[in-house]
């Protein structure tokens, strides 16, 4: 019986078959951000551990950071101390800091791709659960909690047992217009908040052969919302295309060797997955979340659905949390249903491609009034580009507000930017959870397309609407 | 960590599914840098609603939380676990647990005890019928008792032997440093290194 890539990916990083179950896996790369890990770093001062690899680890600074005026101290002074702690662990532990105002500074799902360390058959952690946005390259990537990043900090490896397999295979290609967020959305509609629990997911088939890296990210990013442990895909041309060339990489016959490597890290025809689910990406529209999480989705073109209708108690019973909460009629179309606000940007939809689409739509058009539509880089290094491509004169046009900084903004609500209580908002985030966007907020989960579209439209829309 | 052998307690009913760690501790609440301290931020949102099971006079000082179905979805914090066992919970128990969460508990010494819905919802009945009733959560033979209910649950082998013991996963791990060091001098030559950025 042959291996599934994931398999392979856990197989080369043994560093001790476990006696129980768990093995003890080589962590490649070890990501940091500022606010899951000062304990981490407050227990290895306690035991008086030192970081056995700070040269395979990388700090950034990305969850509450502000968007605006980032050349001036952040004036929040919980961020601040935070900001501080962090970079006062990093220097002492010999750490790399992205700090604030740093060209190469960024969500960390967004620049660890970016600056070339992410790579394909590697295994990376970060204290964050999107970090399997990262699986797009065929890594092996997941989130962990602090008390791993400190076993982590000072061991590079990780306790654990290995995740079952599991296949979503989609068959293609999508329609014009419909994207990988939809894709994703509508996978977790169908599978659950829970369908993957356990799994890490391989994506394979000819809708996801056609996706870019960028789309790749966005589907592999929102692999933890189905429950599932990771998402990956067996790298590619594309994926070879998108990291030739990127900060470190080799060159050269050494590149050839690497590519050659890369290529060969795929399932083997034969390799037998735990979980298969199968999936025609030439039926997905667009989608759009009405409830308080991704699974609570429906296509753009359907209804806020009748709690009524719901197989079990229990989903039922949530459904009419949901409604009541997210202050919606059942029946009601969701074309109808008006926003305050858009927020466009995070880990999951704030990539160059991403702010592409929604400068695309706006062109030509302007925001509808009393709408405010945000849109935040995910990275220093999207901003410059957004800019040198002419998308920041179509934002200023259009009356879009387009930050200066680049974090995660309003997805993480951890800075100023955040919806006030009972505000409605369109978001290309990846959670609606109650609160998620600041207390009381109200989110409708959807991609940048139809996130530019509501802005011109004022209610949930697609480009095919305006 | 903790150890967790056998835990004597009362239990609160938490008849909800999909809680995710935004509902647990919001975000606003992870502002501080330590592992305790966060009892008052626990499920801070919903603790407004005088209804709310936490402010219910009868379940005062529970130390076992009875949930519905996928527990502890979403984010990393590992502040869900410390805000849950700075609360007093020892463990909880749903028929399903968010894969991040339950690895965090585990490092906490917090009990995630998955059940069947069945079970949970036969322990919410019994417990909302008798708030004082005794719960009793037995590590060292994987059991739950609650008046006649009587379950089995499974932790992974590792993380029990771990819990039974208190035992120290750094210091366990670093007996491997050989491995570790050896494993290393295998990598491939052209993996990526964050210090020549």
């Amino acid at each position: 019986m042959g291996s599934t890539l994931a398999e392979k990916v856990w197989n080369a990083h043994v560093v001790h078959p476990g006696d129980s179950g768990e093995d003890l896996l080589y962590i490649d790369l070890h990501l940091l951000h500022e606010v899951n890990t000062p304990q981490a770093f407050d227990g290895l001062r306690t035991a008086g551990r030192r970081v056995r690899r700070p040269d395979l680890t990388l700090g950034t600074e990305d969850h509450n950071v502000p968007t605006i005026a980032v050349d001036k101290p952040i004036q929040d002074p919980v961020a601040r101390r935070q900001s501080e702690l962090m970079r006062k662990n990093c220097a002492e532990f010999g750490i790399p800091l992205l700090r604030v105002g740093d060209p190469q500074q960024g969500i960390v799902h967004v620049i660890g791709p970016e600056l070339g360390l992410t790579r394909p058959g590697m295994t990376i952690v970060c204290c964050d659960s999107h970090t399997t946005t990262q699986g797009a390259f065929g890594a092996l990537a997941f989130g962990i909690g602090t008390s791993q990043v400190e076993h982590v900090l000072a061991t590079q490896t990780l306790a654990m047992k290995r995740p079952r397999d599991m296949a979503v295979t989609v068959g293609g290609p999508l329609r014009p217009g419909v994207t990988a967020k939809d894709l994703v959305l509508a996978l977790i509609a169908r599978i659950g908040t829970a369908g993957g629990q356990g799994h890490i997911v391989e994506y394979r088939g000819t809708a996801i052969d056609a996706l870019s890296m960028e789309g790749r990210m966005t589907l592999c990013n929102m692999t933890v919302e189905a429950g599932s442990r990771a998402g990956m895909i067996a790298p590619d041309a594309t994926t070879l295309e998108y990291l030739a060339g990127r900060p470190g990489m080799p060159r050269g016959a050494a590149w050839n060797a690497e590519a050659e490597h890369w290529t060969q890290l795929r399932s083997d025809p034969d390799a037998v997955f735990d979980k298969e689910v199968v999936l025609d990406g030439g039926a997905v529209s667009p989608y759009v979340s009405w409830g308080t999480n991704p699974a609570q989705s429906v296509p753009l073109d359907g209804l806020v659905p009748d709690p009524g209708d719901f197989a079990t108690e229990s989903e039922r019973a949530a459904a009419r949390h949901a409604l009541d909460y997210m202050a919606l009629t059942p029946g009601t179309a969701m074309r109808d249903v008006p926003v305050d606000s858009v927020f466009v940007g995070s880990c999951t939809n704030g990539r160059i491609e991403d702010l592409r689409a929604v400068a695309e739509v706006l062109r030509g058009r302007k925001v509808a009034e009393g709408v405010h539509l945000m849109i935040v880089p995910g990275s220093a290094s999207v901003r410059r580009q957004a800019v040198a491509e002419g998308l920041a004169d179509v934002f200023d046009r259009a009356g879009a507000d387009f930050r200066a900084g680049a974090g995660c903004s309003m997805c993480a609500a951890l800075n100023e930017d955040r919806l006030r209580p009972g505000e409605r908002a369109a978001s290309t985030n990846n959670r609606n959870f109650e609160g998620r966007q600041g207390r009381g907020s109200r989110t409708h989960i959807v991609s940048p397309a139809v996130a530019a579209a509501t802005a011109v439209s004022g209610r949930l829309a697609a480009p095919d609407d305006l | 960590m903790e150890k967790f052998t056998v835990h004597h307690g009362t239990a609160m009913p938490l008849r909800r599914s999909d809680v995710d760690t935004d509902q647990i501790i919001p975000v606003r609440f992870l502002n501080h840098s330590e592992r305790t301290g966060h009892a008052d931020a626990l499920f801070a949102d919903w603790r407004t609603d005088p209804g709310f099971v936490l402010n219910q006079p009868q379940y005062q000082g529970a130390s076992v939380l009875i949930a519905g179905n996928d527990f502890g979805t979403g984010s990393s914090r590992e502040y869900a676990v410390w805000a849950l066992l700075n609360y007093g919970f020892r463990a909880v128990v749903a028929p399903r647990f968010g894969d991040i969460f339950h690895g965090n508990a585990l490092m906490n010494g917090l009990l995630p005890v998955t059940l069947a819905e069945e079970t949970v919802e036969r322990l919410w009945d019994l417990v909302t019928a008798e708030p004082a009733r005794r719960v009793t959560v037995d590590l060292t033979e994987s059991s739950l008792r609650c008046g006649e209910v009587c379950a089995s649950f499974r932790i992974e082998e590792g993380a029990r032997r771990r819990l039974l013991s208190g035992l120290d996963l750094i210091a366990d791990t670093l007996r491997h440093e050989d491995s570790i060091a050896s494993y290393e001098s295998t990598r491939r030559s052209a993996m990526p290194v964050t210090t020549s950025l």
